[in-house]
């Protein structure tokens, strides 16, 4: 069993983290409030304006459709990358050379700088020497600087392309996990390989699951780079996400006002899912959990001992 | 239920360098209960894995009622085996896990519910058929997987890998005996591995023990406390096991250590020999005997555990609780001829001389 | 654990059954290396007929982007500096985070759940929200336009992350350790770094591959807080971009560079690498 041990003095060894973390995180967050609640007019004209900033936000039709955009891109990416995710992790080799080899290049878009993504398919989807575009091309005119509908669906493909392999690598260590015997068991069943999937694989992979869905849910809701590089947001705003929006507000516009306040608002939303993230992932190792377990220890104790009082009292002996 | 049969089984993991599992031949009568064990290494667990079918044997062929089913895989033949934890489909009720093997198999819904109530009964489960099996008591969960087994009704064995590993200790006893009983209850061939001698020998009809791939010795319980044909039957079996010495016949006598033992039964034996003889056959003696130093003794309630020595060799006996004995005396004890065994290249060969008036106990 | 759904001499299986899923595999992955293999074919390529002809197969080769890359200091400048801040990087953030994921495998204390959450929600937090601060706050410190201040700032979402996994892995090694190291005299900083330290070793493999992963991969917060002194590769890709006739060949061949380090790191840990996956916390 490994119990841990009360010592408030562990707060020395976790110091250190803590300073960095809120050097970087805390006094930005502190600024950024600062300034969503604060109209700086010139640095010594500041004019404290609430929730006004918020309100403005909340109201922006441009914001509005990005949120819009982006609600839907997570959407339909995790509807393609989960099933996709699972596919491949369920093919993938696991012995031998081969299973490194195959980690090793199913791991490789993880690895590509963002702005290269953006880069790569870039030209990939132009329709003049990019192969996508030219391929597309025979098939129906595709143009992504022009056809909203061209830039949406090289978007889409290209954070399929960027991002199916986390859910991979995911899904892949989950049925490792999965011990033999499982699969033993269910062969001497006589189960079809659907029914292994349903009923031995998929529940035993649920919390993974669980986790790439929430990882890449709350991911694709802050994308940047591939984006903006892909398209810039355009044609139009056709792939104006939030994050490129909110780029463009506090860096293009320099309205430091809206964009405070769209940050914290953007922020809060990703906290939400992060909590139900952190809610999930440790279902099983919180406080609350161990008080679980051991009700659970003592409920069980106390059937024994019933039991041993009702075999004693009827006599049973060893056979 | 059928007779299940292995001719020169043997297997080899790595092409022939080394055996896990050396050849063996054998019959598995149809309805008896079988235990494998030994150590861990020792192939048991090769040699159950070969006959469900997670294997193929690098040598030797498998018949069920003299079919020949080397080749075929898990699911065709008519085999289930209980895990060392229960394997359980979580997301179905303890029912719907029964009902699965048979349903896999297309045998008619009416068949399904009859078997799944009969096995359902026998083993106890009337009231949890509806529930999840992840909510039952860890041993409860495994005869849930043992009913997947038993449910269907061509099944021609149930192997049993370390069934009891993770079962809470309060629970193993019970468990033990529920298995003894739906053996008796069902009469099918039962195959049980298990590196744990108690299992094995209040399991079993007949144990098979086993080290570095080979069987040693196949015997019921008795056989191998009583008579082992193998220094491992000695060593492995009995808490503790046998003691050993080292000793030298000549002249129809043993002598170990510079002390002689006694006279040898098989008068053509000499040489060098190791004398084996269990705690519980080392007896005090009231006169005769060998001398020996009391270094411990141990209060185990039923009984005493006494460590002697005899010429710096350490012997264990098991004494009576209330014989007055303690540590730092020197006394006379003797070896119990007829449990006092000679082996030869660890292959037992004689014992010592019974004595022709009645023995001191 | 397992390591197989379909062990080799398993009883029943043909010898000549034909393994569709090891072909289905192969040839997805020949599929999704179409876009990487499109770039590697554009590095080395000239200018000229990238953008007039257009061929699967390159009838002529150059490799002049990458001669170029590697003779210009602003080029291979900025790989330096992304390598630089990186690996200051992961360093840094393994460091910083080994001894606090050790507190929270081994300890409980006031408001750890707490501590823990709040580690998370810097790692998932939004790196848009944190430009403006950042970049007035790195600006102060007069730290703009370094590599350092970079290196610092990944900080925020790789820390976190490197306690996560660290803690993840630390939790593997039994109590049991500390006490026996304990009672055999070792002082505590002796016990973490001889004894410790080594046992975890594939997690920290794990940890410093997904600290330079996110290190490696990220644009906005290495644009924003550098200048032409510590310009990262990704921000000197993309200052090619915009000017008035793109240099495709050594774009692509920065591009194709840029994907090397990531691939030699991955190799090194990838025996460790679905571990770190298993614990889900990515």
């Amino acid at each position: 069993m490994n119990t841990k041990k009360k010592n408030n003095r562990a707060w020395f060894l976790v110091l250190p983290v803590v300073l960095v973390v809120a050097f970087t995180a805390i006094i930005p967050l502190m600024t950024v409030a600062n300034y969503s609640v604060q109209d700086v007019l010139s640095p010594d004209n500041r004019v404290f304006v609430g929730l006004e900033f918020f309100r403005q936000i909340t109201t922006d039709p441009a914001i509005v459709a990005a949120f819009q955009r982006n609600i839907i891109f997570s959407t339909q990416i995790l509807a393609i990358e989960i099933p996709l995710g699972i596919m491949i992790a369920k093919l993938m080799p696991r012995r031998g050379w081969k299973a490194a080899a195959a980690l090793v290049i199913v791991a490789i878009p993880l690895v590509i700088p963002w702005n290269v993504v953006g880069t790569t398919w870039r030209v990939f989807a132009r329709p003049d020497v990019g192969l996508l575009g030219v391929t597309m091309n025979q098939f129906r005119p595709f143009d992504i600087g022009n056809t909203p509908a061209d830039a949406w669906f090289t978007m889409v493909m290209m954070d399929v392309w960027h991002w199916t392999p986390l859910v991979a690598l995911l899904v892949y260590a989950g049925l490792r996990a999965i011990p033999d015997a499982y699969y033993q068991a269910a062969s001497i069943d006589g189960a079809s390989a659907v029914s292994v999937f349903r009923f031995v694989e998929l529940p035993k992979l649920r919390r993974v699951l669980m986790i790439a869905l929430l990882l890449r849910f709350m991911d694709s809701f802050m994308i940047y780079a591939e984006p903006y590089i892909l398209t810039g947001g355009g044609p139009g705003t056709a792939t104006e996400v939030m994050s490129i929006l909110l780029a463009v507000i506090a860096v293009i516009q320099f309205d430091l006002g809206q964009a405070a306040a769209f940050s914290l608002i953007y922020f809060l939303i990703i906290q939400i899912f992060s909590f139900i993230f952190f809610t999930v992932l440790t279902l099983d190792e919180r406080p609350g959990a161990t008080k679980r377990a051991e009700k659970k220890v003592k409920a069980e104790a106390r059937k024994r001992e019933m039991a041993d009082d009702a075999a004693s009292r009827s006599g049973v002996t060893n056979e | 239920m059928a007779t299940i049969e292995l001719q020169n089984i043997a297997h080899s993991y790595d092409g022939g360098e080394t055996f896990a599992l050396k050849e063996i031949s054998m019959t598995w009568e149809d309805g008896k209960a079988y235990a494998l064990l030994g150590p861990s290494g020792c192939g048991k667990t090769t040699l159950l894995n070969i006959m469900s079918g997670i294997i193929k044997p690098s040598h030797g062929r498998i018949l069920i009622d003299g079919v020949d089913i080397t080749d075929k895989p898990t699911e065709e033949r008519n085999i289930a085996q209980v895990f060392q934890f229960p394997v359980l489909y979580d997301t179905m009720s303890v029912r719907k896990n029964l009902e699965f093997p048979l349903k896999n198999r297309k045998v008619p819904a009416d068949k399904i519910q009859q078997r799944v109530a009969h096995i359902a009964e026998l083993l106890g489960l009337e009231d949890q058929l509806d529930i999840r099996p992840g909510k039952l008591r860890s041993d409860l969960q495994q005869i849930v997987s043992l009913g997947r087994g038993l449910v269907r009704e061509d099944v021609a064995a149930i192997l049993f890998d370390e069934p009891l590993t993770v079962i809470d200790q309060n629970f193993k006893w019970t468990l033990r005996n529920r298995l003894k009983r739906l053996h008796l209850a069902t009469g099918v061939t039962l195959v049980y591995v298990t590196h744990d001698q108690t299992e094995a020998l209040t399991f079993a009809d007949d144990v098979l023990l086993m080290k570095d791939g080979e069987v040693v010795q196949v015997g019921s319980a008795n056989d191998l406390f009583l008579e082992p044909s193998h220094e491992f039957s000695g060593y492995f079996i009995g808490s503790p096991g046998m003691n050993f010495l080292d000793a030298e016949v000549s002249n129809h006598e043993v002598v170990a250590h510079g002390v002689h033992l006694g006279p040898v039964a098989d008068t053509s034996l000499s040489g060098p020999h190791r004398v084996g003889v269990r705690p519980e056959f080392v007896v005090p003696v009231e006169k005769g005997g060998i001398d020996m130093d009391v270094v411990k003794v141990e209060n185990r309630g039923g009984f005493q555990l006494a460590q002697l020595a005899l010429a710096d060799q350490k012997i264990m006996a098991k004494l009576d609780a209330d014989l007055e004995i303690s540590a730092g005396e020197r006394r006379a004890f003797g070896f119990v001829p007829e449990r006092t065994f000679l082996f030869h290249d660890e292959r037992a060969v004689s014992t010592m001389k019974p004595m022709s008036a009645g023995a001191a106990r | 654990m397992s390591d197989t759904i379909a062990p080799v001499q398993r009883a029943g299986t043909k010898g000549t059954y034909f393994d569709w899923k090891s072909w289905l595999f192969w040839l997805i992955m020949a599929v999704w290396s179409i876009p990487l293999l499109w770039l590697m074919s554009m590095s080395v390529r000239y200018n000229e007929d990238i953008l007039t002809v257009f061929e699967i197969i390159p009838s002529r080769i150059s490799f002049r982007g990458y001669i170029e890359f590697f003779s210009e200091p602003q080029w291979y400048g900025a790989l330096i500096n992304s390598l630089s801040y990186t690996t200051m990087n992961m360093v840094l953030s393994v460091a910083v985070a080994l001894p606090a994921a050790y507190a929270f495998s081994r300890f409980t204390f006031s408001g750890d759940k707490h501590l823990f959450f709040w580690l998370l929600t810097n790692r998932m937090a939004p790196a848009a929200v944190f430009l403006l601060p950042f970049f007035q706050m790195y600006q102060s410190l007069g730290l703009f336009d370094t590599t350092y201040a970079v290196a610092l700032a990944h900080m925020l979402f790789n820390v976190p992350l490197a306690v996560w996994i660290l803690e993840g892995f630390m939790s593997g090694v039994p109590r049991q350790l500390d006490e026996m190291a304990e009672i055999d005299g070792y002082s505590f900083p002796r016990f973490f770094l001889t004894v410790f330290v080594p046992m975890i070793r594939a997690g920290i493999g794990v940890t410093a591959f997904f600290a330079f992963m996110f290190s490696w991969v990220e644009l906005l917060i290495a644009k924003t807080l550098t200048g032409p002194q510590a310009m990262p590769l990704a921000v000197q890709m993309s200052t090619t971009s915009t000017a008035a006739g793109l240099d495709w060949a050594l774009l692509s061949a920065a591009g194709v560079i840029a994907i090397i380090p990531g691939v030699i790191v991955i190799w090194f840990v990838r025996n460790y690498i679905a571990k770190g996956f298993a614990l889900g916390r990515v």
